[in-house]
């Protein structure tokens, strides 16, 4: 479902060349759920521009649902759901629900179809009290889940997040991770996220991926990132013992 | 595109108007900077009868078709220069993960009804200018077709300045010079200027088919600056000729777009 081939993204900053991401290279099957570690500026936000098609990259080969996505950008965008945490993609002055509105013309889905989809998510993603305010009145708790709900709404293969859980309290938290369990498992939706809450990666992630200097640091299951560092028990120990490593090795 | 335009452009308005005291101050504040447009005009003309060679009426018939197809842009088009604002406050990246157009979602962002009543301005000038003039009836097809000329020359202009924002997003001032200074120069007859002015804007950037070469027919006179007579049937030519280029910079602005941190 996603593929990368030695790709990279450079930066020119002040005539020096940057390399946000280098010669990285993963694949994600349909139905999988993986998760994006990092330390801030590793990369993980280019990477998954690139996967959207809002950066083109700089070398080396993407395809998102077997297409390049900064060449077919749109076409792609009816298959893909993106959603980035710090930012929202909803229309600030316009309720909730005409957002929704907005969204299926804007994608083409057919009415009925919308129609159950949006009863579903309002359900599930509790939307029923707030989907009548302004974007711009809402909580961040209930934004995220307007946006949540906005990038699903054309039932899409691929659901990409960037950082969907920062500033969220304990209780929206626990609410969007168990959506995001339940469209993987049961609408076999393939889900890539990126985050700084290991919490997320712990409850979340079958398969997880560490991206540090624009490069793959680690690609496995949760039991191997484990087992990288024997004698240390949490998952916290591990991945700060992997950031600090990888800096030494980047010097 | 049409319809994905206006439904976008509908959604900005009632968005507009969610902001009641807002939309209404807006409204009234259009309309009165409209009129003092007009008045500016007549106070004008009202000390003077000729500029340049051209009279009072064959001024305002040339005023009023480079302002028409001008009002048109700034109201459905202008909006695409704002993107540097877009792409430094990083909500570029949430128009390019639509499956529209982003030039359309810039040209549609936060539009509002309320520059209406420039073009009715403008419409209303060059409506008088028509009625005054006794013009050849069999050369008036001319000024629908300038009209659309001007609009594709003004739309060109503004995305050439929105694709020079991926480049110079610190600084999108710069671009309004050719934008809105492209707007003001055409808004006087050609002769006012200098030669080599008029010869830029003639060969270089083509503002001289927006009104003044095209006008020069509809009005039956020839160019003080003695360019042969077939040059004022060139407009459409010169508007392709200016939007191929402006459609490649935007394309390619697009695949060097960096976007922000995070």
């Amino acid at each position: 479902m996603i593929e990368l081939d030695r790709a990279g993204r450079s930066f020119k900053v002040r005539r020096e060349v940057v390399h946000a991401v280098r010669d990285l290279s993963f694949t994600i099957a349909a139905g999988e759920f993986v998760g994006c570690l990092g330390p801030n500026g590793a990369g993980k936000s280019t990477t998954i521009k690139m996967l959207c098609g809002i950066l083109t990259p700089t070398s080396g080969r993407v395809r998102v649902a077997g297409l390049d996505p900064s060449r077919r950008r749109t076409t792609l965008a009816r298959r893909i759901g993106v959603v980035f945490g710090q930012r929202t993609t909803l229309w600030w002055d316009l309720p909730l629900r005409d957002s929704f509105e907005l969204i299926r013309l804007l994608y083409n889905v057919d009415r009925v179809a919308y129609r159950s989809r949006l009863d579903e998510l309002t359900e599930t993603l509790g939307l029923g009290d707030f989907a009548a305010k302004p974007v711009r009145q809402l909580s961040l708790g209930q934004r995220m889940r307007g946006d949540l709900a906005a990038a699903l709404l054309h039932a899409p293969d691929v659901l990409v997040l960037d950082e969907p859980t920062i500033g969220l309290d304990v209780v929206s938290k626990a609410g969007i991770r168990d959506f995001l369990r339940r469209l993987n498992s049961e609408q076999g939706t393939t889900v890539l996220l990126t985050t700084h809450d290991l919490g997320d990666i712990e409850r979340l992630c079958r398969r997880v991926m560490l991206i540090d200097h624009g490069r793959l640091a680690f690609d496995g299951t949760l039991d191997d990132l484990m087992a990288t560092a024997p004698g240390r028990s949490t998952i916290e120990e591990v991945v700060t013992r992997l950031y600090t490593t990888g800096r030494e090795t980047a010097r | 595109m049409v319809s994905t335009y206006i439904l976008l452009a509908w959604t900005w308005a009632r968005a507009a108007m969610a902001y009641r005291a807002s939309f209404a101050l807006m409204a009234v504040l259009g309309t009165v900077l409209a009129a003092t447009d007009v008045a500016v005009i007549l106070v004008i003309f009202a000390n003077t009868t000729s500029l340049a060679g051209f009279s009072h009426d064959e001024v305002l018939f040339l005023y009023g078709a480079s302002n028409v197809a001008f009002c048109f842009c700034d109201m459905f088009v202008g909006n695409v220069d704002r993107i540097s604002r877009h792409i430094k406050a990083g909500t570029f990246d949430a128009m390019l993960i639509r499956p529209v157009s982003p030039w359309i979602q810039l040209a549609t962002d936060n539009f509002s009804p309320t520059r209406a009543g420039r073009i009715a301005q403008a419409a209303a000038v060059l409506a008088y200018a028509l009625a005054a003039l006794d013009l050849d009836a069999r050369r008036l097809w001319m000024v629908p077709v300038m009209i659309v000329t001007g609009v594709v020359i003004f739309a060109s202009l503004w995305t050439l300045a929105a694709s020079v924002q991926f480049v110079l997003t610190d600084a999108p001032e710069v671009v309004n010079a050719f934008t809105y200074g492209s707007g003001q120069l055409t808004q006087y007859p050609f002769s006012v200027y200098a030669r080599d002015l008029v010869r830029g804007v003639t060969y270089a950037l083509p503002l001289a088919f927006v009104n003044w070469q095209p006008g020069l027919y509809v009005l039956g006179r020839d160019d003080p600056f003695g360019t042969p007579s077939f040059m004022r049937f060139l407009g459409p030519v010169a508007a392709v000729g200016l939007a191929l280029p402006a459609w490649l910079a935007w394309r390619r602005g697009i695949r060097h777009y960096r976007s922000t941190g995070s």
